[in-house]
């Protein structure tokens, strides 16, 4: 168990040090999640009123836009120069991999939510900063980076990998995405929380199911 | 193999013969609806294509499962058969239930949960068949498509769940509260009787379906493989 952890770890470090070396993936999705909001604010006219209402789908359609975005550049790289058969050639268990890479694009993901978030804040004056909020979006992310990280691994030994990963990935994870923005309107909202609290329950059960899915079968997309 | 089979021409003529029945059952037997009128017809066919559709889905995930066990390609054909026409059923589900739903809820679509995941649930196997496409090399295309049959049917339930905990207007015909104001109703006999057969003869009509797509993938295979032999045996 502890030499699982550490080889997770070892993944995730050696993702984090790419990144930080070259630091393409994080600012590429941080300017696209910045020009999402920007768009939605001219397309959509918030005013104070539809600001309520709307913020947490802009938020999260925000978040799953870069999402994307930075899950197929993060497998994309490990097929391009070959690292990928470097990891298959590891002496660990293949899930490991999964969890690595889930992982690594569960804390990018969260990296860009927590400068998008004090953006947003701030320009729409929407208080984002309660401990249940915050809760929401580590809840749906983690639920988006697990079914992102398997559809991605596959996408990318694909011939149309650069347009198939959204087309794949959002009808599957819809619930995911109608959970949490449900829950995160409540938390905007301020709604009484035995209102809202089954769409919390229901986003803690996706992530189970989808995380023991994608757990079971990631063995197979590697399989060569 | 090469042949039709004898029990195959045989379920083509007794498929016909079943919707026939059916059609017969639905215009001629089973009365028309009080409420509704005639429109109320629809439902006997969009019931019965809307459950071949979620047949061949399920169809498919568990032809995924036995390929990922096994390995064997006859359950990849198995599965892009029963997706293939499942992907139309479906399609011809939502057209007939938007055909009913003009004249009883004054509109041709709504964002109802039904409504809403019968649409997620066609463009989850649409992207199923794009996945497909992507791939040249065999063996992974149908461990991929595999995966994503299974994980597809995984999300559905899940996706209804979260889409009818918002509030519903699609009507609950069976075992369903409150469903007059829905335009739900109650059958009689003969609509029962006209409802259960129309399942059936689609149900038959499937199978028929399947299998002669089945048929047609192996030929394919066995297409490729002659002439993979042929080029061999020239050069």
């Amino acid at each position: 168990m502890i030499s699982y952890l550490r080889a997770v770890g070892a993944l995730l470090w050696k993702d984090f040090i790419t990144e930080w070396r070259s630091r393409e993936s994080i600012s590429a999705m941080l300017v696209f999640a910045l020009l999402v909001i920007l768009i939605f604010n001219f397309a959509l006219e918030l005013d104070l009123r539809a600001r309520e209402s709307l913020s947490a789908g802009i938020l999260w359609t925000t978040f799953i836009f870069s999402g994307t975005i930075g899950l197929n550049r993060s497998l994309a790289v490990e097929k391009d120069r070959g690292c990928l058969d470097g990891l298959l050639l590891a002496p660990v268990d293949r899930s490991v991999i999964f969890f690595g890479k889930a992982l690594g694009n569960l804390i990018f993901m969260l990296l860009v939510a927590a400068i998008v978030l004090p953006v947003f804040s701030f320009l729409y004056g929407i208080q984002v900063f309660q401990p249940g909020f915050l809760l929401v979006v580590l809840l749906g992310s983690i639920g988006y980076a697990a079914v992102g990280t398997l559809l991605a691994t596959m996408v990318v030994q694909v011939r149309t990998r650069d347009i198939l990963l959204p087309i794949l990935l959002f009808p599957l994870t819809l619930p995911v995405i109608i959970a949490a923005v449900k829950a995160s309107q409540g938390f905007i909202q301020m709604q009484p929380w035995t209102e809202f609290s089954i769409w919390v329950n229901i986003l803690v059960a996706y992530d189970l199911i989808f995380l023991a899915a994608a757990f079971m079968l990631f063995d197979f997309i590697l399989e060569e | 193999m090469l042949e039709k089979p004898r029990l195959l021409s045989f379920l083509n003529i007794f498929s016909g013969l079943m919707i026939l029945i059916a059609a017969g059952l639905v215009f001629l037997y089973a009365p028309i609806e009080e409420m509704m009128g005639p429109v109320q017809k629809v439902f006997y066919f969009h019931v019965a294509t809307a459950w071949v559709g979620m047949l061949g889905f399920l169809v498919a995930a568990v032809a995924g499962i036995l390929y990922l066990r096994t390995g064997e390609q006859r359950w990849d054909i198995v599965g892009v058969s029963a997706v293939e026409i499942s992907l139309v059923f479906f399609l011809v589900a939502i057209i007939m239930g938007s055909i009913w739903a003009r004249p009883i809820w004054n509109t041709w679509w709504t964002w109802d949960p039904r409504l809403t995941t019968a649409t997620i649930v066609e463009l989850i196997y649409a992207a199923y068949m794009l996945l497909r496409s992507g791939v040249d090399e065999p063996e992974r295309r149908a461990r991929f498509s595999a995966i994503y049959a299974i994980f597809g049917f995984i999300s559905v339930p899940l996706t209804f769940i979260s889409i009818r905990l918002l509030r519903t207007i699609h009507p609950v015909v069976i075992g369903g509260a409150e469903a007059a104001s829905e335009g739900g109703f109650n059958m009689d006999d003969p609509m029962k009787t006209a409802f259960f057969f129309s399942l059936a003869a689609f149900s038959v009509f499937f199978a028929n379906l399947l299998w002669h797509r089945i048929r047609l993938g192996t030929l394919q295979e066995k297409v490729v493989s002659l002439r993979i032999q042929s080029y061999n045996k020239e050069s």
